[in-house]
């Protein structure tokens, strides 16, 4: 071992981590080629989370007649100032047909709209196939949206259950990662631990599409079974050894603003 | 009612803490609370009343009542008069010039700490600029200790924060050792676990312990995780030599996090029992960071740097090790831009050190926030002329498992070297003996012959 390069070294610890180890020095600072990387992956995130939803894009992803609404943010400054906006349906958005609905589908853009236009119209296909027999609402397209946004949305459609498909905010090694989140009996007032999250659905490196449309589908078909949604139904989750990436990064230990 | 008349304009404010709110620089939180000021005169109206009210007024006119809130409590209760007596006869504005003040050296500045209030401290806070936190700042040593000393005039210490997004032990792993040969870890090797799992935490505790004793590292290590769980752990006899919690300034806010003042005291005498200190009573870890009680809907219509301040009264009674504010971690509705990130470092930093206590900031952003890494280098110089007792060492500055970005081993290698600061004394003497540093004081490249690639070939047979 003792006549290793120290390059080659370097490589063993890369390889153990995804995080940015053995990048070199240049004096106490970083190299020219790592410090570029870095700013490139920097400028990625913040494009994905300033870019607009492509609605006619995405209308054109979506199979039948989705519905399109606003929410009470006027725009993405508005909308990143406060949470709050993104939770509310705009006035001006139309009204939305109610019926005997099992499921509503949200797609909102969230912090990245890249996220819903690489995913969601293959995840709303994939969840649709795996759930036959159920009543589902056309799909609503919620503009600078948030995850709250699917509890008005299932209460003006009488959904029994919503789930809200949304842009995730970008880390650094991706900006294009979708989260679900579901509720059962949505309606203005849910709290965060009411609701089940399926998140970090991306490819190739994420929960496949597949992958997420197997959770998801099964967490809506155990809702509606038990009658609820949020802690206890994770617990059940996670005994159920529905175990992945995506319940891992469930948990953390620091604060983070509900989304 | 409190006013100030302004030119033939009277501006109004109900109550104290409208008025400490309407004083507080522009931030996005405020705003999104309903407590900003209307207009920037209004601002500046606030700040002059403000500066004519008397210390004494914050120990009567309570911003959060007695009766309904148990930090209040907690700051009533324990308040030093005597320390308070040095400084009891000045207004806000007087104490700003007071602290300012020639005269006014770093024993003075610790003699009142603990006659000092979080309300008095926010409230001077306010009427300074950044360059008054600073130089407020960068006279008051707080020395706390573990097995490396902390807070030394002169010494930087850094949190080696090597997070992975499985709690991978090899990729944890990898980190750690990447930070050693970067000269971090002397605050403490700290590792953000990605689950709740109590199998997982001792797991990664048992590591940094293995990686400790085998290269007789002097440093302590922490799994942050929920004090529940390291009370927990604490009785499976897992190596725990620090307890962590967030802690926030409002009863309610703390209940939100899951934690009350009794709770604390809980786990501080169960980690004290353990006797793994062997300089003293310094066990806690806390962090906390602005906005964290409106996130909760719990800040009760007090600004966010005031509850800031009272977060580390909650700290205060605990003697920590470290307590550390996340100051960009929360997002830009609270903090928008690296404006507003910078002033709300530099507060936190100051009112911290003014209430006594060993104050580190981990100088972060989000993606969603209007920040990038020039805005972190400012902030991060900002505080070492301040004399920060510690920052973050994440690699490449991009928590991989937080996805947020801090700053890295270079960052911290660079402020070091423009301030010619120094690590903690025990760790600097371990980095000269294992071969991590030269005879300068920097550390050795990874090359030819240096106790870096050592100590890379040690890891490698190791497998």
């Amino acid at each position: 071992m003792a006549d290793i390069p120290a390059r080659d070294a370097f490589q063993a610890l890369r390889q153990a981590t995804p995080a940015r180890v053995g990048l070199g020095r240049a004096g106490q600072g970083l190299p020219t080629a790592p410090m570029l990387a870095f700013q490139l992956a920097h400028a990625r995130a913040r494009d994905a989370v300033h870019a607009p939803l492509d609605v006619a894009r995405l209308r054109d992803a979506l199979a039948g007649e989705p519905l399109e609404v606003h929410s009470a943010a006027g725009d993405r400054a508005a909308y990143l100032m406060d949470p709050d906006l993104g939770r509310r349906v705009g006035r001006d958005s139309p009204t939305l047909p109610r019926s005997e609905y099992d499921l509503a589908i949200v797609v909102a853009d969230g912090l990245s709209a890249l996220a819903v236009h690489s995913h969601a119209a293959a995840v709303v296909a994939a969840l649709g196939a795996r759930l036959t027999g159920w009543r589902i609402a056309p799909v609503v397209i919620a503009r600078l949206g948030r995850v709250a946004i699917g509890d008005p949305i299932g209460a003006a459609l009488g959904a029994r259950l919503v789930v809200v498909l949304i842009g995730e905010r970008p880390g650094l090694s991706a900006a294009d990662s979708l989260g679900a989140y579901i509720t059962f009996d949505p309606k203005p007032g849910r709290r965060d631990n009411e609701r089940n999250c399926v998140s970090n659905i991306r490819e190739p490196s994420g929960l496949s599409r597949d992958q997420a449309a197997d959770k998801i589908a099964w967490l809506l078909t155990e809702a509606r079974r038990l009658g609820f949604t949020g802690v206890e139904l994770k617990d059940r989750e996670v005994a159920s050894q529905l175990k992945d990436q995506a319940a891992i990064r469930a948990s953390q230990s620091r604060n983070t603003p509900s989304t | 009612m409190y006013r100030t008349d302004l030119a033939g304009t009277r501006h109004s404010f109900p109550d104290l803490k409208a008025l400490m709110a309407a004083a507080t620089p522009f931030r996005s939180g405020d705003q999104l609370a309903g407590l900003g000021a209307a207009s920037a005169e209004t601002r500046i109206a606030a700040r002059y009343g403000l500066a004519d009210l008397p210390l004494t007024i914050f120990l009567e006119d309570l911003l959060i009542p007695y009766e309904d809130d148990e930090v209040t409590r907690l700051i009533v209760d324990t308040h030093d008069r005597a320390a308070f007596a040095r400084i009891s006869h000045l207004t806000v504005g007087a104490f700003r010039e007071w602290l300012l003040s020639n005269e006014t050296d770093g024993p003075r500045l610790s003699a009142i700490a603990p006659g000092v209030t979080p309300e008095m401290a926010a409230a001077v806070c306010k009427l300074m600029r950044n360059q008054d936190l600073i130089a407020v700042a960068r006279k008051i040593t707080v020395r706390s200790a573990f097995r490396t000393t902390l807070g030394e005039p002169g010494r930087l210490a850094v949190r080696l924060q090597p997070n992975h997004a499985t709690d991978d032990p090899r990729g944890v792993a990898a980190s750690i050792l990447d930070g050693l040969m970067l000269g971090c870890g002397d605050a403490v090797i700290g590792v953000n676990p990605a689950t709740d799992s109590l199998a997982t935490a001792r797991t990664l505790l048992e590591l940094i312990e293995d990686l400790r004793l085998r290269l007789e590292i002097p440093t302590q290590s922490c799994v942050l995780t929920h004090v529940t769980n390291t009370l927990e752990l604490i009785e499976l006899g897992a190596p725990v030599d620090l307890t962590f919690q967030s802690i926030a300034g409002t009863e309610a806010a703390n209940r939100g996090f899951g934690v009350d003042l009794a709770l604390l005291r809980e786990a501080h005498d169960a980690t004290l029992t353990l006797g793994r200190n062997p300089r003293g009573d310094n066990v806690m870890y806390f962090e906390t960071g602005q906005g964290s009680a409106l996130s909760a809907g719990a800040h009760r219509g007090v600004d966010q740097q005031t509850l800031e301040a009272r977060a580390y009264a909650v700290a205060r009674p605990f003697r920590p090790l470290l307590v550390n504010t996340v100051v960009g971690f929360i997002g830009p509705e609270y903090l928008y831009d690296g404006k507003q990130i910078t002033r709300a470092g530099l507060e936190d930093h100051f009112c911290g050190k003014l209430m006594g206590l060993p104050m580190g900031v981990d100088v972060c952003y989000t993606n969603h926030a209007a920040a990038d890494q020039d805005d972190m280098d400012d902030l991060l110089t900002l505080l070492g002329v301040a004399g920060v007792n510690f920052v973050m060492g994440v690699p490449g500055a991009d928590d991989v498992m937080l996805n947020y970005q801090s700053t890295s081993f270079h960052d911290a290698l660079y402020l070091r070297e423009v301030l010619g600061l120094r690590p903690a004394p025990e760790f600097e003497a371990w980095l000269e003996g294992a071969g991590l540093m030269d005879g300068c004081g920097r550390m050795v490249e990874v090359g030819a012959s240096g106790g870096a690639h050592r100590l890379l070939l040690e890891h490698l047979d190791r497998g």
